[in-house]
């Protein structure tokens, strides 16, 4: 019996729209273990950032959450369905930054530009606990240390467009952290940061996470922070999960066309003076669009596969163990 | 180490830093000022004539012959026989020393009638301020979070029909229906039997209850263009990214709007009170006529049409200067309020 902090079944959002309804989840199913990094990968548009709003109950207008469950385990005996929680229940409040938090992908423009940073910090603590001002910045001090954060007593009360964009990053880190949530997700949280701030901020949420040993959700598209950040990998095409297993085996062995595609997609791993292949060059005439369930493999790890596709692959893994 | 010697210097420095910013606009307040000052004088001397052909006008309608005699002696006293920079020069003169030289057409001090209604002009036009924020704020806040709902197409209706009607209509229409159908007559500033009384407790009261008419018929398109423009600059702010973060901290609604998008929102408001002064006193000077209100705007006027140059000039001056002081006011707040244009 594994222990997952958020177990996400079935998920359906649909926007609707004058020009018509999209379809941006349609029936999403994946977990998220307690203590561990999960990333989810996949192209723009593949429903990655939607599927983190709707753990935190962001969708708003014209998206609505038309299907499924996300069932929320902040502690091993307490559960409940974030879904089913009705629009103004002080439980999403209590949810939103208290239990679990999101770092977003641009600190630019992610934090208030007239409000100094140690209201902004300090604001998550007031929001879901009854202290003081003066405790709260405080406290709000201390996680801005903690992230790495030089002279915090002069920079709290310096204003965010007075901070370089790494050091805004840490600020967003330090808000999601400091009410010490049960769950981070980070929606791209390095996207818009260069490659040496880059790996300073993956480093740093990954000491925070063996520190405060909560669970990530990390959402990127970036294969390389994948490698660098995660245990297991959920892969997304079309608002649907493709594939799950742990990193190493989704990395080193993808099962699905559409994975493969992905990682062939990387120039890095590319050959040299090639040009990259694309992912319909290496899926070709496989039919990746239709939603085929979620099959558990023998290894423990999921693919979304027609029943022929998958009776190959579950023959292979048989006759392999045998 | 360093940083630790140097920092008290660094706390001066930007306290220095936002008292230049002060000082900078004080200071370029007072171009602004003589420039207008300049302009101001040489509109009023534009049209032909002056005083003294307007009084001669008069005396002959009354079939008085002036000697050529009697008009030099006439204009060499008020000086209008010398070159025009000259008489600005006598004018502002004397301006900033606070004498405000003399009305023909009144043949008093342009001291002793100037103040009182310039006194009830700004508290119209303050009260047409305060309405105008009042009514906007929860308006324009509700139309944008609500948008395209039935409460937002009602507001925005109502907004243009407000925005579509002259102000002196609407002052024509309020006094029609109020002396129809309620049986008051709202002319004035003042009830009948305060209007001679000397100031009470009582007369105070009186003047606030009323002044509520002139300064909603005043502020009225004032208001609905600012509800319109919050509802746009809401609109742009509500989804940006720093108010998703507010809302990922947990902040509730209500506060969330308030706090976040609306501080936002609101800054080209806070820097364009001082531009809404100006037309709130154009507007106030048809609206006083009609509703027969003691203020700037009748005075002005007949001082124009009988070129009575020092009460005309003093008081678009005394205007002018309040809208110029309007505008360093607001441009205080906003630098009060916004930190980035503080730290420029």
């Amino acid at each position: 019996m594994t222990d997952n902090v958020l177990e996400i079944r079935d998920l359906g959002v649909e926007f609707k729209t004058d020009t018509g309804t999209t379809n941006a989840l349609r029936g999403v199913n994946f977990d998220v273990p307690r203590g561990k990094v999960t990333a989810i990968v996949g192209e723009s548009g593949s429903g990655k950032s939607v599927t983190a709003n709707c753990i935190m109950r962001l969708i708003q207008r014209p998206g609505r959450i038309t299907s499924g469950s996300i069932l929320f385990n902040p502690t091993s005996t307490e559960s409940f369905d974030i879904v089913a929680l009705p629009d103004k229940d002080s439980l999403i409040y209590e949810l939103r930054g208290g239990l679990i938090s999101m770092v977003f992908q641009e600190p630019m423009t992610a934090l208030s530009p007239v409000h100094k940073v140690g209201d902004q910090v300090s604001e998550a603590i007031l929001c879901h606990r009854n202290v003081s001002k003066a405790e709260a910045w405080e406290e709000a001090a201390e996680m801005l240390n903690h992230v790495g954060i030089e002279d915090v007593s002069r920079r709290i009360n310096m204003y965010p467009f007075e901070f370089s964009g790494g050091m805004r990053q840490r600020v967003v880190i330090a808000t999601a952290l400091v009410c010490h949530p049960e769950v981070l997700i980070c929606d791209e949280p390095t996207t818009a940061l260069d490659v040496t701030i880059q790996a300073e901020i993956l480093t740093l949420i990954k000491r925070l996470q063996t520190e405060l040993n909560n669970s990530i959700l990390f959402i990127t598209h970036d294969i390389g922070v994948v490698a660098q950040i995660s245990d297991y990998v959920v892969v997304m095409y079309q608002g649907r999960v493709l594939e799950i297993g742990s990193t190493h085996q989704v990395l080193k062995d993808p099962k699905h066309p559409y994975t493969q595609g992905l990682l062939a997609a990387i120039p890095g791993i590319a050959p040299p003076d090639q040009r990259l292949s694309t992912i319909s060059d290496v899926v070709g005439d496989i039919d990746i669009t239709t939603a085929y369930p979620l099959t558990t493999l023998s290894d423990g790890r999921k693919v979304s596969l027609p029943q022929e596709a998958l009776r190959k692959f579950s023959i292979r893994r048989t006759s392999e163990t045998l | 180490m360093l940083r630790s010697i140097l920092k008290p210097f660094q706390v001066v420095s930007a306290r220095v830093r936002s008292m230049n910013y002060v000082t900078r606009r004080i200071l370029g307040m007072f171009p602004t000022l003589f420039f207008i000052s300049i302009i101001v004088f040489v509109i009023i001397d534009l049209p032909p004539g002056d005083i003294v052909t307007s009084r001669l006008d008069r005396m002959e309608a009354q079939g008085v012959e002036a000697s050529p005699e009697y008009v030099r002696n006439l204009r060499a006293r008020y000086d209008l026989d010398k070159p025009l920079y000259l008489q600005y020069l006598f004018w502002i003169g004397k301006f900033v020393t606070g004498d405000l030289g003399y009305s023909f057409f009144y043949s008093k001090p342009v001291n002793e009638l100037v103040w009182e209604r310039l006194g009830y002009t700004l508290l119209i036009t303050v009260a047409a301020l305060f309405f105008t924020w009042i009514v906007a704020l929860p308006f324009g806040i509700y139309s944008a979070v609500k948008q395209y709902s039935i409460g937002d197409y009602f507001i925005t209706v109502v907004a243009l029909v407000g925005l579509a009607t002259p102000n002196f209509l609407l002052a024509l229409l309020v006094m029609y229906f109020s002396s129809e159908y309620f049986g008051v007559s709202i002319g004035g500033l003042f009830s009948v039997e305060y209007r001679d009384e000397v100031w009470s407790l009582d007369k105070v009261m009186d003047m606030l209850f009323r002044l509520w008419i002139p300064a909603s018929v005043v502020g009225m398109g004032g208001t609905a263009v600012t509800m319109r423009l919050l509802r746009a600059n809401l609109l742009d702010e509500l989804n940006k990214p720093y108010v998703v973060t507010a809302r990922a901290k947990g902040v509730k609604p209500l506060k969330l709007i308030l706090k976040y998008p609306l501080r936002i929102a609101i800054n080209p408001f806070i820097s364009t009170v001082g531009l809404l002064l100006p037309t709130l006193i154009s507007g106030e000077a048809i609206v006083s006529v009609v509703l027969n209100l003691p203020t700037t705007g009748r005075m002005l006027l007949d001082a124009l049409l009988a070129q009575d140059m020092y009460l005309a000039g003093s008081f678009l001056m005394l205007l002018a200067i309040l809208t110029v002081v309007g505008m360093l006011i607001s441009d205080l707040i906003l630098a009060w309020s916004d930190p980035r244009i503080r730290y420029e």
